[in-house]
């Protein structure tokens, strides 16, 4: 498609504001008259609020207003929900307890909001912060899910018995255990993975504003998703039906899943806007995030995994007990649900699998969708076992994963995934090539007389993006239709501005969607202008989550380009005298085909808008919309292979090699898919060797609340990544796109711990693997 | 309060602020230069890295009133009109950057890496050097590639230069 369209490394459009200082994030929003929000948070992880007192700090210089949860009640502000109902196996909904913005009678986690103060500045603002005395009676917390289903453990909601929010099944649970029964050897793992901050570097921040002469509310807010957060506050939070309601998401920095969800903050800023006759801007500072951001991951979960005589796997069991904090939080139960045990087939064709999740409420900030969202989950425990059993049945890692890869297509999973296409041979082979499998045992030799220790190991993902079919999401339990939106406005000069439902974040849509438009008609990128991310802009739209916006988003705007086309080639048929099924755009000019009667795409355009001469009938103008709903998810899916060198004094791993084979599908820019995948794989890195969010067991308090307590990935924890990419094209959408957003997190994890388990030769590992905790192994085995 | 005066972008600014008023805020809040990203309250992830008499500075770490009178840079000062810095260039050409919050603070400490090391600079180096600055989208990996890039790029100026 040129030098400019599908395939083409194009540098981003979006760039040069960001490396001048010319990006504009909410936190840099500055209107009239705005004054600044910070918020009064429980110290507690679980306590009656007895009394909130505010005399003294309503004295304190600057300050506007203080409000509190009664008075949101009162003014009918709804609780915050969950927007995907899950079905326990006994066939009851699921046991969602009461979630107000700001607390009214009893706190569960520690930062769980309990009022806004307004003031002048930030510093008044949280000077009078602190002045506001809550007396709280203190309850006992559990912050850990085995524990808090335990008998006699601390209760958080009535409506939640036990702790338990759901006890939810799939698969087919008799053919699993008869499949087990007949296995020759099963493989057994308990498997934690562990919770997880996401971290986006920005802040979340919203700005309310209440305009009281039109009844009107705007919301700057840090979303990857503005239309839903428009949908969710206005139909269930009842702050403003959804016209008198816009929501502004511009540049955001980073989200990663933690920006998807309706927080309190949004909710309250908008709130406290109308009740101070001010606009009201909040910013989490950083350890807010910690203490409020939701979490990602937490899951701790039994596998048992059969083979016959053949190594072939026959069945799969999988028990996982999944924490959601305190509250749930807007997708929480889809995680550990849909987007979890779906994929526990894996690569692999296992003729029986059956999965139980038990979700959990603790004493602890909601856990929702971080980069993967239950599939770095299910990759997790399937490619830990898979390598595991690999060494019990003593047969190489990748002969036993060769042995049983799904080879045709398409392919029917027992837990409901319908995998169109893929070869994951060819991740694998590519993989083992650039990582140079064959002659590691070298390299360990000599490793080993430098004494270190040097390990291998590999994981073979497979993950679900493109989300999501409205009606098979529906069917499962989701509140809403996962389509996507587009709407191509071609002007007078032909120009164009594509408005997207999507929302950019970081992941380059002002590029790659105008290369899709650029490409299509052979005009210079710089004549196509991406808008997204304003709701009094762009038409509903779902936003950016799952990998989805190439695959669902672009194909919306396909469709409305193909609309635009259809309408400009009767344009130019009719000016040219030709029939339009011989007209074709390319290289910016609409044409006859074959012949050098032609018209400039920019002439086409003014010609729509002139209307002086249109076919007869037709409406001036090109503009056009269109609404996408996918078939099917896709199936991104690869090979990683990491290499480790431990140090046996210390611990300490370091990551030597990082190879990585992805099948994307079709990809629209080389360079910007190679950058989602390395910094996917940080993360997974950063989950393997670095991350752990503790809370004190007993108090509840988040210890690793600080980037100086919890251990980001650094430039010097990573090594440079050698990536490759195996394409089969994804059959279910019209681009054949898969996605590419969240692979690198999920695939990473599981090899680098065998890559560590490798070296060590001690398989009783758990995640983050720290030096700490190598070394204690490592000194175990002694 | 303290009546605060600097230069800024080669700009004298003079503002009366609350004495307790970070150099970060003084210069986003008061002066309206919004490119300098506050990421952390620790100064542990360098988005607010600024040049303070041609020195790399955590601008979060810093009162504005200890920067009075000196001359600070930052993300909105580094290119010469339209002429980007080498250093942007490189984060353009090398996709250094994806949601571009850390980015100002990663430019300005690269220029400052560079200019610390005019012999050159290699991956292990610029790896160990970015030790204060934390990024969340791009795992480094263009990063590095584009400050060692940038690196070449001003060392052949400088020949050029000389």
């Amino acid at each position: 498609m040129g030098i400019e369209g599908i395939g083409a490394r194009v540098a981003r459009k979006e760039d040069k504001r960001f490396i001048t200082g010319r990006g504009r994030y909410v936190e840099d929003m500055v209107v009239p008259g705005m004054k600044y929000g910070v918020f009064v948070r429980s110290p507690h992880a679980h306590a009656k609020i007895r009394s909130i007192d505010l005399s003294a700090a309503q004295e304190m210089p600057g300050v506007i207003g203080i409000y509190t949860g009664p008075e949101l009640k009162a003014d009918g502000i709804g609780n915050l929900i969950c927007g995907w109902m899950i079905h326990s196996k006994d066939g009851s909904p699921m046991n969602m307890g009461q979630w107000s913005p700001l607390a009214t009678d009893t706190v569960r986690y520690v930062g769980d909001a309990v009022a806004i103060v307004v003031a002048e500045t930030r510093g008044q603002a949280r000077d009078a912060a602190d002045a506001v005395v809550v007396e709280y009676e203190e309850l006992p917390a559990v912050t850990n899910v085995v524990e808090a289903l335990k008998d006699g453990a601390p209760q958080l909601h009535p409506e939640a018995k036990g702790n338990l929010i759901f006890d939810w099944e799939i698969g087919d649970s008799s053919a699993t255990d008869e499949a087990l029964s007949q296995a020759v050897h099963i493989t057994k793992m308990h498997i934690v993975n562990n919770r997880l901050v996401p971290n986006a570097m920005e802040p979340r921040a919203a700005l309310g504003v209440y305009d009281m002469a039109e009844d009107h509310y705007t919301l700057w807010t840090t979303s990857q998703n503005p239309h839903v957060a428009r949908l969710v506050i206005s139909a269930f939070y009842n702050v403003a039906p959804e016209n008198k309601l816009r929501v502004i998401a511009p540049d955001v920095g980073g989200g990663f899943g933690s920006k998807i969800f309706i927080y309190p903050e949004e909710v309250v800023c908008l709130w406290a806007s109308r009740k101070s006759g001010v606009p009201v801007k909040w910013t989490a500072d950083r350890t807010e995030a910690f203490l409020c951001d939701a979490h990602g991951r937490d899951h701790v979960t039994e596998v048992q995994m059969g083979f016959d005589a053949d190594n072939r796997m026959v069945g799969l069991k999988v028990d996982t007990i999944a924490n959601f904090g305190a509250y749930m939080s807007l997708f929480s139960s889809s995680v550990p649900t849909y987007l979890y045990a779906t994929l526990l087939s894996g690569q692999y064709a296992i003729p029986a699998i059956h999965c139980n999740v038990r979700a959990v409420y603790t004493n602890t900030a909601p856990v929702d969708a971080y980069r993967g969202a239950g599939r770095p989950e299910a990759t997790y425990l399937l490619e830990r076992t898979v390598e595991t059993a690999a060494r019990e049945l003593g047969v190489s890692p990748a002969e036993l994963r060769r042995k049983n890869f799904v080879r045709t297509f398409p392919y029917q999973t027992p837990v409901i995934m319908n995998y169109d296409t893929g070869d994951y041979e060819a991740s694998l082979n590519a993989a083992m090539q650039a990582a140079q499998w064959d002659t590691f045992p070298q390299r360990r030799d000599e490793a080993r007389a430098r004494g270190k220790l040097r390990g291998i190991g590999m994981s073979c993902y497979i993950e679900a993006c493109g989300i999501a079919p409205s009606q098979a999401v529906g069917s499962l339990g989701a509140g809403v239709g996962l389509w996507e939106s587009a709407e191509v406005r071609v002007n007078a000069v032909g120009t164009i501005e594509v408005l997207t439902g999507s929302h950019s974040h970081g992941q380059g849509h002002e590029t790659t969607f105008a290369q899709l438009v650029a490409g299509r008609l052979g005009i210079p990128i710089e004549q196509v202008s991406i808008v997204h991310g304003d709701t009094d802009k762009v038409q509903m739209g779902m936003g950016t989550y799952g990998s989805r916006s190439g695959a669902v988003g672009m194909s919306a705007l396909l469709k409305a380009m193909e609309k635009v086309e259809a309408k400009a080639k009767k344009i130019a048929a009719h000016q040219l005298e030709a029939d339009e099924n011989d007209i074709v755009i390319e290289n910016g000019e609409v044409k006859v085909a074959g012949t050098d009667r032609t018209l400039p795409w920019a002439q086409v355009a003014l010609a729509a808008y002139t209307a002086h001469n249109l076919p007869a009938g037709m409406e001036p103008g090109l503009k056009e919309t269109a609404f996408y709903d996918p078939q099917n998810f896709t199936f991104p899916a690869g090979c990683y292979i990491a290499e480790v060198e431990i140090d046996p004094d210390t611990g300490k791993t370091e990551v030597v090699q990082f190879v990585a084979a992805d099948d994307f599908g079709v990809i629209i820019n080389p360079m910007i898919v190679e950058g989602q995948v390395h910094g996917g794989i940080a993360q997974g890195i950063g989950q393997a060797l670095l991350e752990g969010c503790h809370y004190d067991a007993t108090s509840g308090q988040l210890i690793t609340a600080s980037f100086m307590d919890y251990t980001m990935p650094r430039a010097d924890d990573l090594p440079s990544f050698q990536i490759s990419h195996q394409t089969t094209p994804c059959t279910t959408n019209p681009l054949g796109i898969k996605g590419c957003g969240e692979a690198g997190a999920i695939g990473s994890p599981p090899a680098i711990i065998n890559a560590i388990t490798d070296a060590i030769g001690n398989n009783n590992l758990t995640m983050p693997a720290t030096p700490n905790v190598v070394w204690k192994l490592l000194h175990a085995s002694v | 309060m303290a009546e605060i005066t600097m230069v800024v972008n080669g700009r004298k600014v003079t503002q009366t602020v609350e004495d307790r008023t970070l150099l970060v805020h003084f210069l986003r809040e008061h002066v309206g230069l919004t490119g300098t990203h506050v990421g952390c309250d620790t100064s542990q992830c360098g988005a607010c890295v600024v040049h303070v008499d041609g020195k790399a500075v955590k601008s979060c770490t810093m009162l504005a009133a200890q920067a009075s009178g000196t001359e600070v840079v930052t993300i909105e000062g580094l290119a010469k009109g339209d002429q980007l810095h080498p250093v942007q260039a490189a984060f353009k050409e090398h996709h250094g950057l994806q949601c571009g919050f850390c980015t100002p603070g990663m430019i300005m400490a690269a220029v400052d890496m560079i200019n610390r090391h005019p012999e050159g600079l290699d991956e292990k180096t610029v790896r160990a050097e970015l030790e204060g600055n934390i990024c969340r989208c791009t795992g480094y990996h263009n990063i590095v590639k584009a400050i060692l890039a940038a690196s070449e790029a001003v060392s052949a100026n400088r020949v050029v230069a000389a």
